[in-house]
């Protein structure tokens, strides 16, 4: 980032952003905005509570669940959408449709399929994640070099050794880009999921402090979740660079 | 890099011979892609063991479809293609491939790439790896092996793609367009280390080029095709007296101009048949 022909490291623009909205919440003004200070205090607070962590500890149960079966149906979809034409030409729509769709309204019907509680949530952070992973994978899959895969098969590579030793490697930068792309819509997802079911963990957490108008607790669980999934997101971020190196290479 | 390249002896580079035994037969060879486009038509050819022999034509006249089917990479709508007698449908380990893109694995380092083939045949790690530095070294890339493709240029690239054919000692080596990637300096080099590698490992190589001289000066057949569909239009034999020469004197040599010349008039032709269209 350059301020005034000077170099500043992009932290600060973070602690900008800090800076005002500690000087909006003081000043009172807005009344949505309590001051940042006020809302790390509750952050650190919430942190200790014992309801926090149980709601934690379900909510991230249920989105391991749900993104663990979207990362392996994901795959799987864009492996077979790649290599089997008539997969694509069959599924390719639905799943396009669905990793642009407003997800978030199917998820009363959900609830009238799987109940209230975990299930509905799980399945809703499958249904965020897995439309992505799945396109990401396809589109991976369908740009390995055609000659890759002749150079394999010269060498009598067999089926098996085809997908583990050279088509899921080939296409492992894009399957990454969509597991990253997928966690931020499976956080979303969880979240949704929860304040529509509303009385599951937190969810329940988030619509208790909006109804009250406890907005600084409000602030600091949005905070809380915004780093968990900033953390994951670069930590994914970070692999993906390890595999980069030969991403621009392949052809 | 530093490779020393001996001058091939006489014995090494012998004129091919009618007693030459056929290692790999091709007959009635047709193919017609899906969509109609008719790349070969009734091909038959033979290719003489230890022997290299060039594919040479117009563009698009069918080279990588024949090559392809004879590793069997691609089915031939019509036709049979015999390896040491015996009638192939599909990749087998006494052929390997050369890709003209080199078709490396770009995560892999060039060790494990060398490697490739011998993993695919089920070879244990340490025969494996010991293998292909051997191999790594008769390419002239010994200090390389943990190198990634992406950190070699393009003409070290083409010395893994060689050093993997080489490691799975098939008897034949197909090669398309090899060196087409690569300036002209390095290409020669190549040529000059492939004549060595081949006389040291008694392969049979086809080999598909565009370049007449490069086809004149390695080959010890060449096999001129005509324009889509693909025939067999004439068989040259350059028969270039090797010893004691340098290579830039064999290419000075009245006997390998003659050859560029009629070659090239062969080719001329087609030119302009296809300009007159
Ligand atoms: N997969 C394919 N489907 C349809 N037609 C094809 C396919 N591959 C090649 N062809 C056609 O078959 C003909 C022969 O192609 P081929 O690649 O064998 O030619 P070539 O002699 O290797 O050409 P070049 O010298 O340009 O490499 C061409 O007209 C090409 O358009
Ligand atoms: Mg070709």
């Amino acid at each position: 980032m350059v301020f005034f022909g000077v170099r500043v490291p992009a932290v600060f623009s973070l602690l900008i952003w800090c800076a005002l909205w500690e000087v909006v919440g003081r000043m009172d003004a807005v009344f949505i905005f309590p001051p940042l200070s006020a809302v790390l205090v509750k952050l650190v607070m919430i942190l200790g509570q014992n309801n926090f962590h149980e709601a934690a500890i379900i909510s991230l149960k249920a989105f391991s669940i749900g993104m663990f079966w979207a990362v392996l149906v994901g795959v799987f979809l864009g492996f077979l959408m790649g290599r089997v034409d008539a997969a694509n030409k069959l599924l390719g729509m639905w799943v396009n449709i669905f990793a642009s769709a407003p997800l978030s309204s199917l998820v009363p019907i959900l609830m009238l399929l799987f109940g209230f509680g975990e299930t509905t949530i799980i399945v809703t952070v499958f249904l965020f994640a897995v439309w992505i992973i799945t396109l990401d994978t396809y589109a991976g899959v369908s740009h390995i070099s055609p000659s890759l895969n002749e150079m394999a098969r010269s060498f009598g590579a067999s089926k098996w050794d085809m997908y583990t030793k050279v088509l899921f490697w080939a296409a492992l930068p894009e399957i990454l880009a969509g597991i990253r792309m997928g966690f931020i819509r499976a956080v979303k997802g969880v979240v949704i999921g929860q304040l529509l079911v509303s009385v599951v963990a937190l969810g329940a957490m988030f619509s208790r402090y909006s109804r009250s108008f406890l907005l600084e607790e409000f602030w600091a669980l949005a905070l809380i979740l915004f780093v968990f999934a900033l953390g994951i997101s670069s930590m994914i971020g970070w692999v993906e660079r390890r595999v980069e190196y030969y991403a621009g290479a392949r052809m | 890099m530093t490779t020393v390249i001996a001058s091939p002896t006489q014995e090494e580079h012998s004129r091919v011979n009618d007693t030459a035994q056929e290692i790999v037969e091709v007959s009635g060879i047709t193919k017609v892609y899906p969509g109609g486009t008719v790349a070969l038509r009734g091909v038959d050819l033979a290719f003489p063991k230890g022997k290299m022999t060039t594919l040479l034509g117009p563009s698009g006249c069918g080279k990588t479809t024949l090559l392809k089917i004879i590793a069997g990479l691609l089915d031939a709508t019509e036709g049979v293609v015999r390896v040491n007698g015996k009638e192939v449908s599909g990749p087998g380990p006494e052929r390997a491939f050369v890709f003209q893109d080199f078709a490396l694995l770009p995560w892999a380092t060039v060790l494990t790439n060398v490697g490739f083939g011998l993993e695919m045949q089920g070879v244990d790690k340490a025969t494996r790896e010991a293998k292909s530095r051997s191999y790594i070294t008769k390419v002239g890339l010994a200090g390389f092996e943990d190198n990634y493709p992406h950190e070699l240029s393009g003409g070290m690239r083409q010395r893994v793609g060689l050093a993997r054919a080489l490691a799975v000692s098939a008897d034949v080596l197909l090669m398309d367009e090899p060196f087409s990637a690569v300036d002209e300096q390095t290409r020669r080099l190549f040529q000059e280390e492939l004549l060595r590698l081949l006389a040291m490992e008694n392969k049979t190589v086809i080999f598909v080029t565009h370049s007449i001289e490069e086809a004149v000066y390695v080959s010890d057949q060449i096999v001129l095709l005509s324009p889509r569909p693909g025939r067999i239009n004439r068989v040259v034999i350059p028969g270039i007296e090797r010893d004691g020469k340098t290579p830039d004197e064999i290419r000075r040599e009245p006997g390998f101009l003659d050859t560029v010349e009629d070659i090239w008039d062969t080719l001329k032709k087609y030119l302009d048949e296809e300009r007159m269209v």
